[in-house]
């Protein structure tokens, strides 16, 4: 069996999170302090995960396609998106980073306002109180939200195979793979990618619990 | 400490405007929930923004609508307490504190170990805020406020979290800091603990001052219905003035003699405690009948009424009123307690 499918999904979704973790974090705390459009800009950051991929995959051809200005500024020095690793890293990003915007937002919310008021009254800096308070106290939902994204960075389907295609050894990643195994009536192979990614997904489901839990021991 | 304020804000059901001044003393706003008073204590410290006016602490502005200088709540040096005591739950007690202490690591220190002992947190220093009490908790909050650099003290309903006993006792102590500290304003809806605290009170009712003045000349004589409640008057009837000396109380149905009656007299009121018991009829003294005796913790509450009127409340020592308790029984109105209020 060859895993290169296997490689790429690990290697896709890592850096697809990684761009996640940060942007989702820094939205959700630009959201939170936005003093009006909060629910317009809240209603665009969650659209990916609301729209069908296809539809998702589809924008993202239109932007980073060869005949958009974006497109063409990159070909000026020879970077090109469609069908390559970086559209399979740029799809499972979009995809999953409602999950991580959310879960994070939701996180913040929940902290008392009166405590992050209290910091301030007190001279806390903004900056202090994002790294010292904030982000400390919301460090449970971003952990779920981490893990929640990594798995559906890496069970991505719809947006990976219309703006990274399905190139073998390139931009196959083991969702895109059982779908080509199936096509290609072979039932075994898709079988056990199925099989793989179901286990994964399920291992990682068990990690947020077991995160989520033991952190709650130290602060109620 | 000179803090000034003059403000305006339009809230959802009124319209907040205030206007005051705190020199080093213990300001209170009393008022029942919903009336602002804590509203214009986050306007102080930055947490709201007002819609108009001016708030200046010791020379600095803090906010003046027509410079548009609104300084961030970090720059204002207001330290503000609040009901929850808002500590961070991720510190310990002595993290806490330090968080927002200023100066050389040394001074930093000394200043903990002070307020350490002062709030006798001594051993707690390790402990998360999860673990303490109430009243431990509301010790740290204030250690935390005063290592900060906070000029003036805010504090919003600083007892309404607490049972009645400890709420005593932090009371006791905060008594204690004012001695030291001597600036604050105190938000409640209590009068018992504006009148043990503080020495200014300002009677708020729907966003405005009803009253400012001295604690003893607030509770002796309210001057509004508002003030008249919220000192804790239990018998007020709307009334009107008769003749000089004369007024009528329309829920009591009682012709009564008093002092200085202003012309457009809307309300008396006369407190539970302040009713005398007599042998005879005399002026401002009237035959009553008792509709109902309730016997409270240290006193009877006797339900009296004038024929035709609404019950009055009068509260008197027990082994008093099992001497003289009978159906009717006359009461005496002493001129000098009445209260009369305007609006």
């Amino acid at each position: 069996m060859e895993l290169s499918p296997l490689i790429i999904t690990l290697k896709t979704s890592a850096v697809a999170t990684l761009i996640t973790f940060f942007a989702g974090i820094f939205l959700a705390y630009f959201v939170c302090n936005l003093k009006r459009g909060k629910t317009l800009a809240d209603a665009i950051i969650m659209l990916p995960m609301v729209l069908p991929p296809t539809v998702v995959g589809f924008f993202l051809l239109l932007i980073f396609g060869k005949r958009s200005a974006f497109g063409k500024f990159f070909l000026q020095f020879d970077i090109t998106f469609v069908f390559t690793w970086k559209a399979a890293v740029i799809a499972a990003a979009i995809v999953s980073l409602p999950l991580m915007y959310r879960t994070t937002r939701g996180a913040f919310e929940q902290l008392d306002r009166n405590i992050i008021y209290a910091a301030r009254t007190l001279g806390v800096s903004e900056w202090k109180i994002f790294w010292r308070i904030l982000l400390p106290n919301a460090g449970r939902g971003i952990l779920a939200g981490l893990i929640l994204s990594f798995t559906r960075a890496a069970g991505e389907f719809g947006a990976t195979i219309m703006f990274a295609g399905n190139v073998p050894g390139v931009t196959q990643t083991m969702s895109t793979a059982i779908y080509a195994a199936v096509q290609a009536n072979d039932y075994d192979l898709a079988f056990k990618w199925a099989m793989l990614l179901s286990l994964f997904s399920l291992i990682f489901i068990f990690a947020i619990n077991t995160a989520v839990q033991s952190k709650s021991k130290n602060f109620g | 400490m000179v803090l000034e304020v003059s403000i305006k804000k339009n809230l959802r059901d009124f319209v907040l405007e205030v206007d005051f001044n705190v020199r080093d003393e213990i300001f209170a706003l009393l008022g029942a929930s919903g009336c602002g008073k804590s509203m214009t204590l986050k306007c102080i410290a930055g947490i709201e923004t007002p819609d108009a006016g001016k708030i200046i602490l010791n020379g600095r502005t803090l906010f003046d609508s027509a410079k548009k200088i609104n300084l961030p709540p970090q720059m204002r040096r207001a330290g503000y307490l609040f009901q929850n005591y808002a500590l961070f739950p991720n510190m310990t007690v002595a993290e806490n504190i330090l968080f927002a202490a200023v100066g050389t690591q040394a001074e930093k220190i000394s200043k903990l170990k002070e307020n350490i002992s002062r709030f006798q947190l001594g051993g707690l220093e390790n402990v998360y805020p999860h673990e303490l009490s109430g009243g431990q908790q509301q010790r740290v909050a204030l250690a935390r406020v005063l290592t900060s650099h906070a000029e003036i003290l805010l504090l919003d309903e600083p007892f309404s979290a607490l049972d009645s006993y400890l709420k005593w006792h932090l009371e006791l102590e905060l008594a204690e800091i004012f001695k030291i500290y001597g600036a604050a304003i105190l938000v409640s809806h209590d009068r018992g603990e504006v009148y043990r605290l503080a020495d200014k009170i300002a009677v708020m009712n729907s966003g405005k001052f009803d009253a400012l003045a001295d604690k003893n000349e607030i509770f002796k004589n309210p001057k509004t219905l508002a003030a008249t409640i919220l000192t804790g008057c239990k018998n007020i009837s709307p009334a009107r003035k008769i003749a000089a000396d004369k007024i009528f109380a329309e829920d009591w149905q009682l012709e009564l003699t008093a002092k200085k009656i202003p012309d457009d007299l809307k309300f008396v009121g006369i407190r539970a405690h302040h009713l005398e018991h007599r042998a005879a009829a005399g002026e401002n003294i009237f035959l009553v009948e008792v509709a109902q005796v309730i016997e409270d913790t240290f006193s009877y509450i006797v339900m009296v009424r004038a024929e035709g009127g609404k019950p009055i409340r009068w509260e008197v020592d027990k082994t008093f009123w099992r001497e003289v308790a009978a159906e009717k029984i006359f009461l005496h109105f002493p001129p000098d307690k009445i209260i009369l209020a305007s609006d």
